[in-house]
């Protein structure tokens, strides 16, 4: 019976899901289609349809890479809400290098843009960073406001200054076609983002694993004072954590424009972000699991249209299926969250918060 | 007619295999100013928590004015006349001084008369000298302020036993007068305090009696009038037996470590070490004795590298290393640490022993190369240690929790002194350690010194402290008072000083 329990717990994530699937079915039913034949269209459209899967990888791509840029400040004990942001001010850094740098050839062009959108994730995320670890400022709040400021920033800069002449609505002119990033699957969308997406993730696993940088972050965590007497600076491992993330998520809104859209558009990342903290959570934090959860919601996206169009579904009934998913999932990790790994990661971040705290006291005397 | 106000009787609280309180009795007389004396955790907190209404006793009855009461929250204690000021002030610091006293009263209507209720504060206040403006906003009051406020909120709340937890640690030098004299008139209206504290002097200058507790029992209850610092220092931390292993070094080895007028503030950024210079000699043991709280901890975490000199110079060897960090101290300058709190400071209790062996120097090789471990080297390692210090465990990868706490501080140890140290502080490292445990870690800081290490020895325990040093130095309020060659370092002239009673003879020295 423990054994059942124990095996329920590991799989709530799952069963979340299922039973988001379970009621979205009510709702298919009630817009007039029959919910197997809907979920058969959209598995099989998302993930074995030759087109449909080059969506879902392409979806994939922001989706994964957010969900990393959240998973990492979390072993640290942080909260990185401001994937979005990050997201947006990466794009803008590397369309700013694509459209006005020219000259270079198109590989180490593309590198220079990658680099450039990693930097301008890793500035935005400094912000709260810097705020947290000096100012003990609650980096929750601050990395989700920054997100506002970063789209209408991004709007701003893609209706104005950088708006292609003539154009209807607010982007930008579109990049050099050298700048493309090259294909998974031939004529289709899936872009080459996925694969340094899958492997950052698996840097990420052995870094956690065995890597000196990923005990350190857990030490911070678990316990600072510990930390500090064993000559690892607190501050210093907060900022590097949001540094990377940034970076990580400033990739992902450089791959949607150098991947997929080849301009940078103004709203263009529909809430990537924030779903990258749905991967992070379906995955219980582990990079390696973020793959396949970011896979998963990726597919439920991509199907969710094909479905649209085969069943004839209204869009809003799929969107809010796709909010089920979201709901279950968080109330699957508040079910006994105190034992899970992200129980534990909430309370590492009131260690953190502690530690912060007698440190702050300690300077200001 | 009761002869006691508050009787506390024959209370035992265990938490698992520990007897926080032992059958303690304390009786305590109307309008009077009772202090609880004891050393940090020899009880009291336990105890006023069990009054409080926080813990349940697991046996015992609690007795208010004669009448057997059953305390299950703060709310019962209150209902009962008892209050309690917390060492961290439960106000809210947005609001007035008159918005705080009414929060959580009984019986306020469903219209919320301030005015009449400052009025009637402003009353209470005067009449006591409390010199507070009702309407001032609670967070821009001083510290001392506040502490005032928290005791007219438990007298407008009608306590008329009021307990103080550690009331003048939040308070400056110059407060503390003042807020004695409030004490003073409080008692004389007829109010009953209990005060918890483990500052001698404090309990001399204002309580009519004093319980002296230690290790969950009360040692002894008498009075003011018939007690001194020294006695009570003496009941305080001495042990009924003093067992002397004198393992004394005749020849000590030139100054390794030099602290040259070193202060550093705490956390309110007042004084918590006061100008204090120290000679360190290679192959010596010297023993550093105080009332918890004296500065101890600063002390020893401004050597280590934990907490910065607010001013003065360390030197080690004659190289200043005042602005060296904590790695730096230890790697380079041979800087070792057993940290008082292992749990707090010298563990990650999550990590394995194996981890833990290395968390100093982990990211180092050869434990580390490019940033990844190199886990066969990490065991390796730490199953040598823990071979030579016979750690007792399962394997490596337990984590670190599991282990008693003998155990972990051997992992300690080892892991400091491996490194082959030049300087070893060392704070409290025999509490809560059983007598094996307590004589391993001793023999092992006396083998250290034979080779020639300069040991630095925080202790309150003074017994043990005599066991192994050569010189004894007492801290009193981050004061170093006097330095005694360990053979005049008796119990009572070690214990006068901790109660800062300075040497006569010390004007020559």
């Amino acid at each position: 019976m423990t054994r059942f329990l124990s095996l329920v717990f590991l799989l709530r994530g799952l069963l979340a899901v299922f039973a988001a699937l379970l009621i979205g079915s009510v709702l298919i039913l009630a817009a007039g289609a029959d919910p197997l034949t809907a979920y058969g269209t959209l598995f099989q459209g998302a993930f074995l349809d030759y087109w449909g899967f080059a969506t879902t990888l392409q979806i994939m791509s922001p989706l994964l890479l957010a969900g990393l840029a959240v998973v990492l400040p979390l072993r640290a004990g942080l909260f990185n809400i401001g994937a979005e942001g990050q997201i947006y001010i990466g794009a803008l850094f590397a369309t700013v290098i694509a459209l006005y740098v020219p000259g270079l050839p198109g590989p180490l062009h593309i590198l220079l843009c990658s680099f450039a959108g990693a930097l301008g994730g890793a500035l935005w995320a400094l912000i709260p960073a810097l705020l947290k670890a000096y100012r003990r400022i609650n980096e929750i709040i601050v990395t989700l406001l920054l997100n506002f400021v970063a789209l209408h920033f991004v709007s701003f800069m893609v209706g104005g200054p950088m708006m292609e002449p003539g154009a209807p609505y607010p982007y930008s002119p579109e990049i050099p076609e050298s700048l493309f990033l090259p294909h998974l699957l031939p004529r289709t969308d899936a872009h080459a983002g996925v694969l340094v997406g899958v492997v950052i993730a698996l840097v990420m696993f052995a870094v956690f694993h065995r890597g000196t940088f990923g005990f350190s972050l857990d030490t911070v965590a678990r316990n600072p004072d510990a930390a500090r007497y064993a000559g690892i600076s607190v501050e210093r491992h907060i900022i590097v954590a949001f540094l990377v993330a940034g970076a990580i998520a400033g990739l992902a809104g450089t791959f949607e424009v150098l991947g997929h859209r080849y301009r940078l558009f103004h709203a263009f990342s529909q809430g990537y972000g924030y779903d990258g903290i749905v991967v992070a959570f379906l995955a219980g934090l582990s990079p390696l699991l973020a793959i396949v959860s970011a896979l998963f919601l990726a597919g439920l996206r991509a199907g969710a249209s094909i479905m649209q169009r085969a069943v004839g579904i209204e869009t809003t009934v799929i969107e809010a299926i796709q909010g089920l998913v979201i709901l279950f999932v968080a109330v699957s990790l508040a079910f006994r969250y105190r034992a899970t790994e992200v129980g534990r990661a909430l309370r590492r971040r009131q260690e953190v918060e502690r530690a912060l705290d007698a440190e702050s006291e300690e300077r200001e005397s | 007619m009761t002869e006691y106000k508050l009787l506390l009787d024959d209370i035992s609280k265990s938490f698992g295999a520990t007897r926080a309180n032992d059958r303690v009795t304390l009786a305590v007389r109307p309008g009077s100013v009772h202090a609880i004396l004891g050393e940090n955790g020899a009880g009291k907190s336990t105890l006023m928590n069990i009054l409080y209404g926080l813990y349940r006793p697991d046996s015992g009855r609690i007795l208010v004015d004669g009448r057997e009461v059953e305390i299950h929250s703060p709310r019962d204690a209150l209902d009962a006349g008892i209050g309690m000021v917390h060492q961290h002030f439960m106000l809210v610091t947005q609001l007035s001084v008159v918005e705080n006293i009414v929060l959580g009263m009984k019986r306020l209507g469903l219209q919320l008369n301030l005015a009449a209720h400052s009025r009637a504060l402003e009353e209470l206040s005067q009449s006591f000298g409390f010199d507070i403006d009702p309407w001032a906003e609670v967070g821009k009051l001083s510290v001392g302020m506040q502490q005032r406020v928290e005791i007219l909120k438990l007298l407008y709340h009608e306590a008329d036993i009021l307990i103080l937890d550690e009331p003048t640690s939040v308070l400056t030098p110059g407060e503390i007068g003042p807020f004695f004299d409030l004490l003073r008139r409080l008692r004389d209206a007829g109010r009953t305090i209990i005060l918890i504290t483990h500052k001698l002097d404090e309990v001399m200058a204002i309580a009519d009696r004093v319980t002296v507790m230690q290790d969950g029992k009360v040692k002894s209850e008498l009075s003011t009038e018939e007690a001194d610092t020294d006695m009570l220092a003496h009941l305080m931390v001495g042990r009924e037996v003093m067992v002397r292993v004198r393992h004394p070094n005749r020849s000590p080895g030139a100054t390794m470590l030099r602290l040259e007028k070193i202060s550093v503030a705490d956390a309110r950024g007042l004084p918590a070490l006061d100008v204090v210079s120290i000679d360190l000699r290679a192959g010596e043991v010297l023993g550093i004795a105080g009332v918890d709280g004296n500065g101890q901890a600063e002390l020893a975490r401004v050597i280590a590298g934990l907490v910065p000199a607010q001013s003065g110079r360390l030197l080690l060897e004659g190289v200043d290393i005042t602005g060296a960090g904590v790695a730096e101290r230890l790697q380079r300058f041979g800087i070792a640490y057993v940290p008082e709190d292992r749990h707090r400071d010298g563990l990650v209790l999550d990590a394995s022993v194996a981890q833990n062996a290395v968390l100093r120097r982990y990211r180092s090789p050869p434990f580390a190369r490019m940033g990844f471990f190199r886990p066969a080297m990490i065991r390796d390692h730490a199953q040598r240690l823990a071979d030579s210090y016979s750690v007792r465990m399962q394997s490596v990868d337990q984590p670190i929790r599991f282990l008693s706490g003998g155990n972990q501080q051997k992992v300690i140890l080892a892991r400091e002194l491996d490194g082959e140290p030049r300087v070893l502080v060392v704070a409290q490292p025999t509490k809560g350690l059983d007598v094996g445990a307590i004589e391993f870690v001793q023999s092992e800081i006396i083998a250290q010194r034979d080779r020639g290490v300069a040991v630095l020895y925080i202790s309150t325990e003074l017994e043990h402290l005599l066991d192994v040093a050569d010189r004894v130095g007492v801290l009193y309020r981050g004061h170093l008072m006097d330095v005694l060659p360990a053979e005049d370092a008796s119990a009572e002239r070690v214990g006068l000083l901790m109660a800062g009673v300075a040497p006569q003879r010390a004007g020559a020295a």
